[in-house]
Parts: C-alpha cells; sequence; structure tokens
C-alpha cells in the first residue's frame, strides 16, 4: 500500500474521482498550472485539460457563484479558495445561497458543490492565512463542514463528499499537509459524514478534538500515559454533522470531558460539544468539560502565534484539571 | 432611425523616458533637481531593501516576504506625487511607498519578522496597513477620499493593487463609488503581469485595465509603469486633478514583477525565463540613471556612495529589529478592544499561569 502525505492523498483523490466522474471539474486560484499553492492539484491540469481544471480570475465570488451555476445545471464543481481567511468575498454565495438552494426549491433543486479550503495554524504565516472559522460555517444550516486529520482520512471524506448529493466544506490543516505519511490504500472508500472516530481507547478522561490538533492531544495522551492517566481520543472527523452519539457513549465511560481546537473559545465547537454533554450525560460527569482553545483574539503573527494555539502542554494542564476536579 | 453610436473611449498611453533612456523633451516634466534625486535614491534603497528581505528570509530570519524587484518606478514615481497630508493605502508590495512615506525600515523587519509592532503607524502619517485581502483596500481609500471631500479638505487618497485585484468585486465596487460620488481618489494599479501563476490575459478580456475606468464615468490612463518620470506625471496629474474637486482616476502603470510572487512561490513553475530577461531590459532604475546622468545630477561615485550609505542603514535597521522584544504574551490580547473584556482578562490570566508553571 502507498504511503502518502495529506497533500498526496487528496491529490490522488482528485484524481480517481475525475477519473470516475466526468461531471467534477476543479476550479480556482492557481489551481491549474501552478498545481495550486500547496501542490494538492498537482497534475490534474495535464491530465484532465483547461476545461475541467480551471485557472479563474482572482476572485473568490465569482468561483463560487459560478459554479453555483454549474452545480445546478449537472456538474460537480470543487472549487479550491486559496486560503481559509479568502473565502469571504463568497461568503454570501455560501450562506445565502449554496446552504439553501435545496431548501428554498422544496427538493428541486441541489448544490453539491465541494469547497476545499487550506485551514489552520502553526506554519507561521502571513495574516489572514492562519485562521480557524469553522465555526462560520458549521453554525449555517444546509452546510457540511469536514476537517480531516489524516490522509487515510482525507481520502474516505473526501471521495465521500465528491459523491455527496449536498455541498461540503472541505478544510485541510495546513499544519499537517506535509507532517506525516501513512498507508493510504488504492481502492476508492468513502468515510461517511457524522462519524467520529475513536483514535485511542481510555477510561480516564475523554478527549474531544478534530484536524491537526488530534496530533496534538496524542502527543498529551502519551505523556499522560506515564503519569498512568489513560485518554480516550475522539476524532471528530466533520463538525457539522457532529456525531453526539460516540461523544457521549465515550463521556458515560471516563465521566471527564476536554475539548481541544484551534478555534477561538466564544462559540466555537467545544461550546456545542459541551452543551450537548449537558444535555444527555450531565449525571455522569465528575468534572467540568473543560476547552482548549486559542484565545478570543485575532491570531497573532508568527512571534505570538505560539502562545495563541493549544499544546500539548496546555491539554495536559487541562487534563490534569478534570482529573483533579 | 439610424443607429448612432453611444459611447466611444479612448485610452492614452504615456511614456516620458524610452528604455534607453531617451527622454521625450516636450513629455518631461522637468522636476527639481532634489526631488529627482529623492526618488532615485529611493529607488536604489529599495531595491537594495528588497534584496536584503529575500536574503533574511532564506537564512530564516523574516518569515514569507513579497519581493517588489522591478516595480520601483510605478511605486515611486507614483507615491512621489503625493503631497504630506494626502493618504497612501498600500496592498502588500508597496515596500517603497512605505520608505518614500517617512517609515523607518527597522519598523518594516519588524512586520517581517512576525510582529504586529512594526505596523504602528508613525506619528501623524496618513499611511495606512498592508491589505493582504485582495482588492479590499481600494473601498478603504475611496471612503477616505469621500470623508475628504465631505469635510472639505483638500486631501486625496491614492490606493495601490495589482492587475490580479481588477477580478475582484471590490474593485468594480470602490470604482462604482469614487464615479458616483466624484471622490478625489486615485486607483494606482500596478499592473505586473502576473497574479501569481496567472497571466495578466487571463484576468480580464480587455485590452486594458485602463480602459474599465471609462465605464465608471471617469478617465483611465496607461504608463509606462517602469518610466518613472511617466508615472509621475500621470499621478500628479491626476492628484491635482482631484484636489480640484474633479473626481478620481485610475491609473494603470506596465510594469514586471521581477522576482517570485512571494518566498514561497517559484516562478520557474508557470512562466518562461525569455520572458522575464526581456522585461529586464526596461529596468527602471538604470533608466531613470541615464536620464540622470545625462543631466548631469548623478555619477559613479554618488551612487557608491549612496550604496555604502543605505548597506549601513539597512543593516543598522536589522540589527535594531533583532534585539527587540517581540515575543511579550500580553500582547496577544492587548489590542483586541479598546478596554480588556473580562472573558479576554480571564483568557489573558489563563496564559499568564500557564507561562509561569511552564519554567
Ligand atoms: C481575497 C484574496 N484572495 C486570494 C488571495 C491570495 N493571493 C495573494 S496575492 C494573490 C495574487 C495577487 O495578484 P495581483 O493583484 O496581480 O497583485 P501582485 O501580487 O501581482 O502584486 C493571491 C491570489 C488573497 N490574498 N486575497
Ligand atoms: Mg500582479
Amino acid at each position: 500500500m502507498p504511503k502518502m502525505n495529506l497533500v498526496e492523498a487528496i491529490n490522488a483523490t482528485l484524481f480517481q474521482e475525475m477519473e470516475l466522474n466526468d461531471k467534477i471539474v476543479v476550479m480556482g486560484e492557481d489551481v491549474g498550472v501552478d498545481g495550486g499553492v500547496f501542490r494538492v492539484t498537482e497534475g490534474l491540469i495535464k491530465k484532465f485539460g483547461e476545461q475541467r481544471v480551471i485557472d479563474t480570475p482572482l476572485a473568490e465570488s465569482g468561483i463560487i457563484g459560478a459554479a453555483i451555476g454549474m452545480a445546478i445545471y449537472g456538474l460537480k464543481p470543487v472549487t479550491e479558495i486559496q486560503f481559509e481567511g479568502f473565502i469571504f468575498p463568497a461568503y454570501e454565495q455560501i450562506v445565502s445561497h449554496i446552504a439553501r438552494i435545496r431548501t428554498r426549491s422544496h427538493g428541486s433543486y441541489k448544490c453539491p458543490i465541494v469547497l476545499r479550503s487550506p485551514y489552520g495554524g502553526g506554519v507561521r504565516a502571513l495574516e489572514h492565512h492562519s485562521e480557524a472559522p469553522e465555526t462560520l460555517y458549521a453554525h449555517v444550516p444546509g452546510l457540511t463542514v469536514v476537517i480531516p486529520s489524516s490522509p487515510y482520512d482525507a481520502k474516505g471524506l473526501l471521495s465521500n463528499a465528491l459523491q455527496a448529493e449536498d455541498p461540503v466544506i472541505f478544510f485541510e490543516p495546513k499544519r499537517i499537509y506535509r507532517a506525516f505519511k501513512e498507508e493510504v490504500p488504492e481502492e476508492r472508500y468513502t468515510i461517511p459524514f457524522g462519524q467520529a472516530k475513536i483514535v485511542q481507547e481510555g477510561h480516564d478522561v475523554t478527549i474531544i478534538t478534530y484536524g491537526a490538533m488530534v496530533r496534538v492531544s496524542m502527543e498529551a495522551a502519551e505523556l499522560l500515559k506515564e503519569k498512568n492517566i489513560s485518554c480516550e481520543i475522539v476524532d471528530l472527523r466533520t463538525v457539522s454533522p457532529i456525531d453526539t452519539e460516540t461523544i457521549i457513549s465515550s463521556v458515560r465511560k471516563t465521566g471527564r470531558c476536554v475539548v481541544v481546537h484551534e478555534a477561538p473559545r466564544n462559540l466555537g465547537i467545544g461550546a456545542e460539544i459541551s452543551a450537548r454533554i449537558n444535555e444527555k450525560a450531565l449525571l455522569d460527569l465528575k468534572a467540568p468539560v473543560k476547552r482548549v482553545t486559542a484565545y478570543d483574539v485575532v491570531t497573532p503573527l508568527p512571534k505570538l502565534e505560539d502562545f495563541h494555539f493549544p499544546n500539548a502542554e496546555k491539554i495536559i494542564n487541562a487534563v490534569n484539571y478534570v482529573m483533579g476536579f | 432611425m439610424p443607429i448612432e453610436t453611444v459611447f466611444e473611449g479612448k485610452v492614452k498611453y504615456i511614456q516620458v523616458i524610452d528604455k534607453d533612456g531617451n527622454a521625450d523633451e516636450k513629455l518631461d516634466p522637468k522636476l527639481p533637481k532634489d526631488l529627482l534625486l529623492r526618488m532615485y535614491i529611493t529607488m536604489v534603497v529599495t531595491r537594495m531593501f528588497d534584496d536584503k528581505a529575500l536574503k533574511l528570509q532564506r537564512q530564516g530570519r523574516i518569515y514569507t516576504y513579497p519581493p517588489c524587484l522591478g516595480q520601483e518606478a510605478a511605486q515611486i514615481g507614483s507615491i512621489a506625487a503625493l503631497n504630506e497630508e494626502d493618504w497612501f493605502f498600500p496592498s502588500y508590495r508597496e515596500h517603497g511607498g512605505y520608505l518614500w512615506r517617512g517609515t523607518e525600515m527597522k519598523w518594516m523587519f519588524v512586520y517581517l519578522m512576525g510582529s504586529e509592532l512594526g505596523m504602528k503607524i508613525p506619528e501623524g502619517k496618513h499611511n495606512f496597513l498592508v491589505s493582504i485581502p485582495i482588492a479590499t483596500q481600494t473601498l478603504h481609500a475611496v471612503g477616505a477620499a469621500w470623508a475628504a471631500k465631505i469635510l472639505n479638505h483638500k486631501v486625496a487618497t491614492m490606493v495601490y493593487f495589482g492587475d490580479g485585484a481588477t477580478s475582484e468585486g471590490d474593485f468594480h465596487e470602490a470604482m462604482n463609488f469614487a464615479g458616483v460620488f466624484k471622490t478625489p481618489t486615485v486607483f494606482l494599479n500596478q499592473n505586473n503581469q502576473w497574479a501569481i501563476s496567472v497571466p495578466r490575459k487571463k484576468q480580464t478580456a480587455a485590452k486594458t485595465i485602463a480602459q474599465k475606468a471609462l465605464a465608471y464615468g471617469f478617465e483611465g490612463v496607461q504608463v509606462d509603469g517602469n518610466d518613472v518620470l511617466a508615472v509621475y506625471r500621470a499621478t500628479k496629474e491626476a492628484i491635482d486633478k482631484a484636489h480640484r474637486g474633479e473626481g478620481p482616476t485610475l491609473i494603470e502603470a506596465l510594469t514586471y514583477r521581477m522576482s517570485h510572487h512571494t518566498t514561497a512561490d517559484d516562478w520557474t513553475k508557470y512562466r518562461d525565463s525569455a520572458e522575464v530577461e526581456q522585461w529586464k531590459e526596461r529596468d527602471p532604475v538604470k533608466r531613470f540613471r541615464i536620464y540622470l546622468e545625462r543631466n548631469g545630477y548623478w555619477n559613479e561615485d554618488l551612487e557608491k556612495k549612496t550604496v555604502e550609505r543605505a548597506t549601513s542603514e539597512i543593516e543598522k535597521a536589522i540589527e535594531e529589529a533583532e534585539s527587540m522584544k517581540l515575543d511579550n504574551p500580553e500582547d496577544v490580547f492587548m489590542y483586541t478592544y479598546s478596554k480588556m473584556p473580562p472573558h479576554l482578562v480571564e483568557q489573558m490570566n489563563e496564559l499568564m499561569e500557564y507561562l509561569k508553571n511552564k519554567s
């Protein structure tokens, strides 16, 4: 089985799905000749040509708005927005149209666009290049929001998105684009949305997380193991919909929960998870649900970036807190 | 009834110094020597700053850097036509513009070293911040100009943006507002032929960018953006016009991005080195130098002294920037609101507590 990093796994999935479905078109800024600024679409233009792999003018609302027209006409557009911080010109098209077309037409139209975008911090980037805006999309009814944590998952989730009947926001954590490789099967497989993955089993505390923070949480869990604290790590894989069942059954078992995300805390995914646990497992809790998140500030530039984002130590402190409560 | 033509537009192209340094007598704005020298020296310093920044990035001493090599005339020729009170709205590539407008080099390095501190605006300067989200700043410049108009100030604004930026909706909304409200705004388009890997011809089917102004009801001109005097001439006219209350102008400066888009980019992936070589012959700094030498304003000795002075100025700026403490954890929270709300106080305490126990 080939070993791939996240970039390679997504690239391979695009190749595979485009071959199977000639309705798929890839469009965005620099996705063609350049192969994308992170090289995720590398080689596609050579194989599928300029009709299906399109270097667009520099206009996000143009890209996404036009993709809506393509989608209702019957194509399957995969739009790349170069960085998560640059989706905003298209936010109106996403919120006011993509998310609502099925509802407004009582199901006569669907809008199964896949919007891919590099996501998150930790790469010492410029302003607007290190954001974690998932709440802004997860909060919008009608959208599915996927954030993979590994090459294997990325392939299965993207393949699912490329066969889905509804729009998908697919955020690719740039911190782990090339951080590690793992075995990714060549054959096609899908991972359904709304199904979390137990990354590792444990009995003292549940760490709920997703994206690049999964690896950071694993690092913390490894260190905690030396202190005889056993962590169960739940990777949400999709932050909308959220897999409530897996969360609740894990928390019922451990009685303690720490949520980790690189998005700001206020109204973040952690708040939603905490609310669901309160509603469904309050009496199983031995401690309050603790959140380890970025702070409620504009993502700082590199000199201050490390203070801002969660790290293994901050997670360990939170776990110690719920253990000692 | 015969069919009439209801609109016809024209766009002028201006060049003052040709690529071999010959100036057109009639078009030469005949600027005073001290202004010419200040412009030339700033162009030389900009190029040296640019070169140094590129090297620092390769050594891991600054983060991603967008070079402006080749665009010195487009930047300095235009910014030099601005009065002190006029406002400067840059994109992210206007290092020359910042230098002209009095930003100390050390602060530019501080920003590139990854600290917001470097973006503090020098007291009393009408400079705005770097704007990375493409084309967004065009609207800010229109709004500021509009405010000046409402308040009866004789102040204009000038906004920089690239060829790629003209594809964004914000650019068109800015142009439309400027036209409708006749704001004293100069739209300074640096058409450097590329938006990362996308060539200018893929951004617009129009022959020129300048002609887009006509659709919004005002004038657009195209200039040789590697000819500092042509850029100056067109900008000065546009600024004077703005000050007279006669509304906005779009200037398309034809230039070329000689280097990578940023240090994270590799242009060999998408463009021909023959094209880059061709543009080398139109080098804006060399061309201006020939002009100055022919007028008896410049010589090898002055060049050497300028380079020496700039070298030590740049070294000193780097030294100062690198010796500053830029990782004060409280700064994460200090500037989000005018008064820190309780939840941020709590989060700041949480971070400080964590850091205390860490060491
Ligand atoms: C809204 C937005 N979309 C995408 C980007 C990513 N991006 C940064 S620079 C750039 C190309 C800009 O080209 P142009 O306007 O010609 O300016 P130049 O870089 O050539 O100076 C792109 C696509 C961005 N910064 N902002
Ligand atoms: Mg450009």
